[in-house]
Order: structure tokens, then sequence, then C-alpha cells
């Protein structure tokens, strides 16, 4: 009985601490937190992001059989990166938004979506830019390459839904249910390519037996790198849905003024 | 339920052209490729299969729009909204009238055309095996689509732009099957694969179209 | 069918494009009762009709009623121009069970017109099809969207007998018009319930102006 009612105890306590947390759903307490903590988050990145790329790009020895090209990595892979994980949470904020109706979350979907198309649109083109000398081609129709422009394709429609509705909570709801769906055809696109031709491009070039694929020298400020574009794409999210929620809040306000003057 | 099948195939008929459109757009996508790929009977038959594939899934969007579109317009969602079927039901017949009318005809008329691109006689009963379990998830994915863009004013366009990167999986497993089957190798994997997308999409995808009518609706 | 249902608003609050308009509408309809909804254009008489139908929630408040007992009659009919008067009818009755489209044919006097494409009949006979429609769904509840629009005089009366078999029956309506159909109707205007901008509980999204200046720039 006792046992029990410990139990009992965890978990309110338990709730408790994730309602505090939601509680930063809330517009007002987003908008007070995300305004203290960028600063903070955007001196970080510069301090991973630029030190990182300059190291990849000037201080890494020429691989013998890459030559020069090689140091593209330290952009194409942290943008593909990023590109593929901004559709994640991208996916998980849509969820958070049809079960708990919180319009942060819904606005911070909204707001990732041109920032990963950015980065798939990157990762395409330092691909193709790296193609060329390593194929001898710009493009391939190989699996990976293949499934960033696929995922491009995605994202390109989940903004034009988002840019043809109106009324704004319409629009959250059917991109939220369209980023839902889409991600599981997104899944089996990847299957079915992989299964379609079999490609060129090389394995992860990062994984946990990373010494498997590219030794230590390029790996240090690849991680640097990578770890710099996702504070970017923090700052440039934080920056864009606060943008989102004074653009929804306008919308709001002129909705009520509209009101009170009919 | 039957009754809104009925309805829906019958307005399709009076329409004008029901059957005829899809096909005649089919006809039209398998005589157009021969021009620009040239009459090389060897390279038209290696690449048949995917521009059946192709030219299917492209005659099968035409129609999407008027899934939902006209019923919208006219005020009928609102009363199949608040009638005894459940929405999801009203998606799914919708769904199935969609398919009997467009993507069954193009199944049946696949071997015919086929013969028009050079395909081997094996290919024949390849295209119509692959169309018939492939179609029908192109109908269901395509009702979800039209679902979305219930509301807006010229959706047409962007309904493609989402629809078609939907259709890729079942695409690339048809056509593979297919290209597999008439060269004589093992396509089981591909046909299940696409088999099971297909079944898939009818399981769940009602929900999900139904999902959005209910918010285009409000 | 059991006839005897009835619908409550209960301190109902309903949006039109995610800004309140009617706030604290409540009423009930009971079986037997017709119900008058008066307003001027653009108070929100439709957006209240379609929440009552369940085909958007309110925002705060509930809908008292079984869905399955509500029938939604709006501007526009439902009607396909290239089918005819007798399979449109037949459409919506067996969408709804029923069977027997007679009463309903005989109702709007449509007798003449049953083997016409709905895309002959003029305006007026169209309205009278979308009316009959109500008849074939056989449920209690009739929420009506200015049903008189287009008709004449002596259908205004079918019509107005119409509603009065079915009240006599213990059926209902809620009817949003500003002609006199000659019923004997309650009426119930929607003019106190307007929604005002500043005390409105804040729109469905969340963006509360309260408390929110401090939060920007």
């Amino acid at each position: 009985m006792s046992q029990m009612k410990t139990n009992g105890t965890q978990t309110r306590s338990f709730g408790q601490r994730m309602n505090a947390l939601w509680e930063y759903a809330n517009p007002v307490k987003f908008m007070a937190l995300s305004g203290k903590v960028l600063p903070w988050i955007v001196g970080l990145c510069a301090l991973t992001l630029i030190p990182g790329l300059i190291w990849g790009f000037f201080f890494t020895p020429e691989a013998a059989n890459f030559g020069n090209s090689v140091k593209i990595i330290y952009v194409h892979v942290p943008s593909a990166t990023m590109a593929i994980n901004i559709w994640v949470m991208m996916l998980v904020t849509s969820l958070i938004w049809l079960i708990r109706r919180h319009h942060v979350s819904a606005l911070a979907a909204k707001a990732a979506a041109l920032i990963g198309m950015t980065m798939t649109l990157i990762a395409l083109i330092t691909g193709a830019v790296w193609g060329q000398p390593m194929w001898g081609t710009y493009w391939a129709w190989d699996p990976r390459l293949t499934s960033f422009l696929i995922l491009f394709l995605f994202y390109l429609g989940y903004m034009a839904l988002w840019a043809a509705i109106e009324n704004p909570d319409t629009a959250a709801d059917l991109t939220s249910v369209l980023c839902v769906v889409g991600s599981v055809f997104a899944l089996l696109s990847r299957y079915a390519v992989n299964f379609w031709n079999q490609g060129l491009h090389q394995g992860a070039s990062l994984s946990m037996d990373k010494e498997e694929h590219v030794s230590n020298v390029y790996w240090q400020p690849l991680v640097m790198a990578i770890i710099g574009f996702g504070l970017l794409f923090v700052t440039l999210l934080l920056i864009r849905t606060r943008t989102e929620i004074r653009r929804r809040r306008l919308h709001a306000l002129m909705a009520r003024e509209r009101m009170s003057d009919a | 339920m039957i009754a809104l099948l009925i309805r829906d195939m019958r307005l399709a008929m009076r329409a004008g052209g029901g059957f005829g459109l899809g096909l005649a757009f089919f006809l039209i996508v398998t005589t157009l490729v021969p021009f620009g790929v040239g009459p090389d009977a060897e390279i038209l038959a290696r690449i048949a299969p995917g521009i059946l594939w192709v030219g299917a899934l492209l005659a099968c969007l035409l129609s999407l729009d008027r899934i939902f579109q006209l019923d919208f317009e006219d005020g009928s969602l609102d009363l199949l909204a608040t009638s005894p079927i459940p929405l999801e039901g009203i998606v799914a017949i919708k769904a199935l009238a969609h398919w009997l009318v467009t993507g069954l005809p193009l199944t049946l008329a696949a071997p015919f055309f086929g013969a028009l691109m050079h395909l081997e006689s094996p290919g024949f009963s390849w295209m119509f095996v692959t169309l018939l379990l492939g179609t029908p998830a192109l109908s269901m994915i395509g009702a979800f689509g039209a679902a979305l863009t219930v509301g807006l004013k010229r959706g047409g366009l962007l309904m493609s732009l989402l629809v078609l990167p939907l259709y890729i999986p079942s695409l690339i497993f048809g056509a593979e099957a297919a290209t597999r089957g008439m060269a004589g190798f093992n396509a089981n994997a591909p046909l299940l694969m696409m088999a099971g997308i297909t079944a898939g999409s009818i399981a769940l995808l009602p929900f999900a179209a139904a999902a959005a009518l209910r918010v285009n609706l409000r | 069918m059991d006839f005897s249902a009835s619908l409550t608003a209960d301190t109902l609050t309903v949006t039109r494009g995610g800004v309140p308009i009617l706030q604290n509408v409540s009423f009930t309809l009971s079986p037997g009762q017709v119900l008058i909804l008066r307003g001027p254009n653009g108070s929100g008489k439709t957006t209240l009709l379609r929440t009552l139908a369940g085909l958007q929630p309110p925002l705060a408040g509930r809908v008292v009623s079984d869905p399955e007992t509500v029938t939604y009659g709006a501007h526009a009919d439902g009607l396909k121009a290239t089918l005819s008067v007798e399979e449109n009818l037949q459409f919506w009755a067996s969408v709804h069970g029923q069977t027997d489209i007679t009463q309903a044919v005989e109702g709007f006097n449509l007798a003449g017109l049953v083997h016409r494409p709905s895309a002959n009949l003029s305006a007026g006979q169209k309205r009278r099809l979308g009316l009959a429609r109500l008849l074939v769904t056989g449920r209690p509840i009739w929420l009506l969207d200015e049903p008189t629009v287009s008709l004449d005089v002596a259908s205004v009366a079918l019509f107005a007998d119409a509603v009065r078999t079915h009240v006599a029956k213990g059926g209902s309506a809620l009817i949003a018009t500003h002609i006199d159909l000659g019923l004997k109707a309650d009426s119930f205007d929607i003019g106190p319930y307007k929604a005002d901008p500043a005390k409105a509980p804040d729109s469905n999204d969340g963006f509360d102006t309260d408390g929110f200046e401090g939060a920007y720039l």
C-alpha cells in the first residue's frame, strides 16, 4: 500500500516537471526566454562554426587521392546532417501541435522548413561540386543524392502548403498532417531508392566506428563544424520562430480590429 | 456507402468521358514518348515499363482534384460530413470510385499501350499485375492530397506538388517489379513492397484524409 | 427514428476565421419547437448553425445533442446537376438509411419533375429539391440557413407546411430567416451575444495580448 503511494507521488512530480516544461510553449514565455538565450547561442555558434571551418579549410592536410576538393566536406556533411535532422524536428513539432495544440510548436515547424530546405540545397550543390572532380560527373542517380533530391521536394511541398492557406490555424493543421504522412513516405522513398540503385556514394562518413571512414585529422574539425551548423540552425530557428510569433500576433490583432469595427 | 459509390460512378460517367479522358491522356503520353526518344524498338522496349508507369501516374493525377472539390463547392461535402457515414468511409469510397474510373481502366489498357512501346509478351502480364496492385495506392494517396487542398482556390498545381513526391515509392517498386519480371528475374521483393504500400495506404490514409477534410470544412 | 431529440447550446462561443464572433450563447431547442434565429447579415448566424451541426468546433462551451439527430440545410443545396431530381433524393435517402422518397416529392410539389436533371431546374425548384432532402434524412432536428431564398410565395407556404408537419411529429427546427413564415414559432435574437473583442476569451490562436508586450522587441 505504502509502496503504491510512493509511486503515485513520483508520477505526479514527474508530471509536474513535464508541465513546467510545457509552459515554455506559451508564446509569451517563449518570447521572454528565447530573447534572453539568443545572444548566448549566437556567441556559441560563432565560437564553433568559424574556427571549425577555418581549421577544416586551411589546417588539414590534403588527402592524397582526393586533393583539395575534400575540404568541401566541412560544409557538405554538416548541411546534409542538418537537412535530415531538421525534417525530424519538424515531424516532432508537428506531432506536438496536433496532440497538444501548442502554437509555438506549429510556428517552429514553419520556421524550420526554410532552413531545412536551404540546408538540403547546400548539401546538393556542394555534393555536385565535389562530385565533378571525384566521380567525373555533377549528378548521379545514386541513392543518397536521389534521397536528398526527394527530401528537397518534400520541403518544397510543405512550404508551398503553408504559403497557400490563409487561416494560420488551418495551415498549421494541414501542414502538420502532411508532415506526418510525408515522413512515412520519405522513409519509404529512402528504402525504395536504395533498392533501385546501389550507388557510388561512400557510406556514412561519420559513424560510431569513425576510424574506419575518416581519420582523426579530418574528423575533429568536422565534428566542430557539425556542432557549429547545429547551433547555426538553433540561432536561425529562434529568430524565425520569434518573427513568426510576432506575425501571428499581428494577424490576431488585425482580426480583432476588424471585428470591433464591424 | 454503396449509394455514394454508385453516385460517384454515375457522376463520372455523365460528366462526359469519365473513363475516356484519363485513357486518352495515357494514350497521348505513350504516343509522345517515341517522338521524343526515337523509334528504336530496343530502347522503347527497355523504357516501356517506366513510361507506362509514369503515364499511368500522370493520368491518375489529372482527375484527382475532382474527388472532393465539386462536392465541396456545391455543399454536398457538408451534408455528407453530417451524414451517418463516417468521414473516413466517405474518403475510402471516393478513392475507390476514383480508382474504378481511372486506375482500373488504365490497368486494363496498359498491355495494349505496351504493344505500342514494343513491350515483349511477358511484359503485358507484368504491366497488368504491377498496375493492378499499384494504382489503388495512387488513388488513395491522391485522395489524401485532394483532401489537403480542397479549400484552396487554385489547389490543382499545389496538389501535384504535394502528391507526386508521395508517389515515388510506388513508382519505384512498381516499375522495378515490371522490369525485373519481364527480364525473367525474381520480382517478388519489389512486388511485395508495392503491395505493402498499397495495403498500408488503404488502411491508414483515410484517417489522415478525413482529418484534413474536417479541418477544411470548419 | 426517435423523434423526441433536443439540442442544447451551453455557453457557446463560436469563431469565424479564428476570431470569436458570438459568445455565451445558450438555448435549448425542444421537440416540437420552431426557433427563428434573428440577427443582421454577418452577425454569425451561419457560423452558429455550422457549429451546432458539428461542422466546426466551438471555442468554448458545448453543444449537447446526438449528431445523428441533426441535419443541416445550407445556402448550397448539395445537388448534382447531372443527376435527376429522383436520383438526387434517392441518394440522400440511402445515405441516411431511408428508402421512401414519395413524401418528400409530394411535400414539395416535385412530382412533375422527378425525371428531370437538376441542371434544368429553376433556382426556386432547386431550392425546393434541397429542402425536400430534409425529409428524406429522417432526422428530427433541422438547422436551416435562409431556407426561403429564391422561393415564391406558394413555395414558402409549402415549406411552412412541411415544417408544421415535421414539428407535429415531434421534430424541431432552428431557422435563420428574415421573412415571416407564418409559423407558430419562438424567436431567438443573437444580437446580445455578439462577442466583445475586449472581453472575448482570446481566439483559439492562443495569442493573448495580455502581458505580451513585455516580451516584445
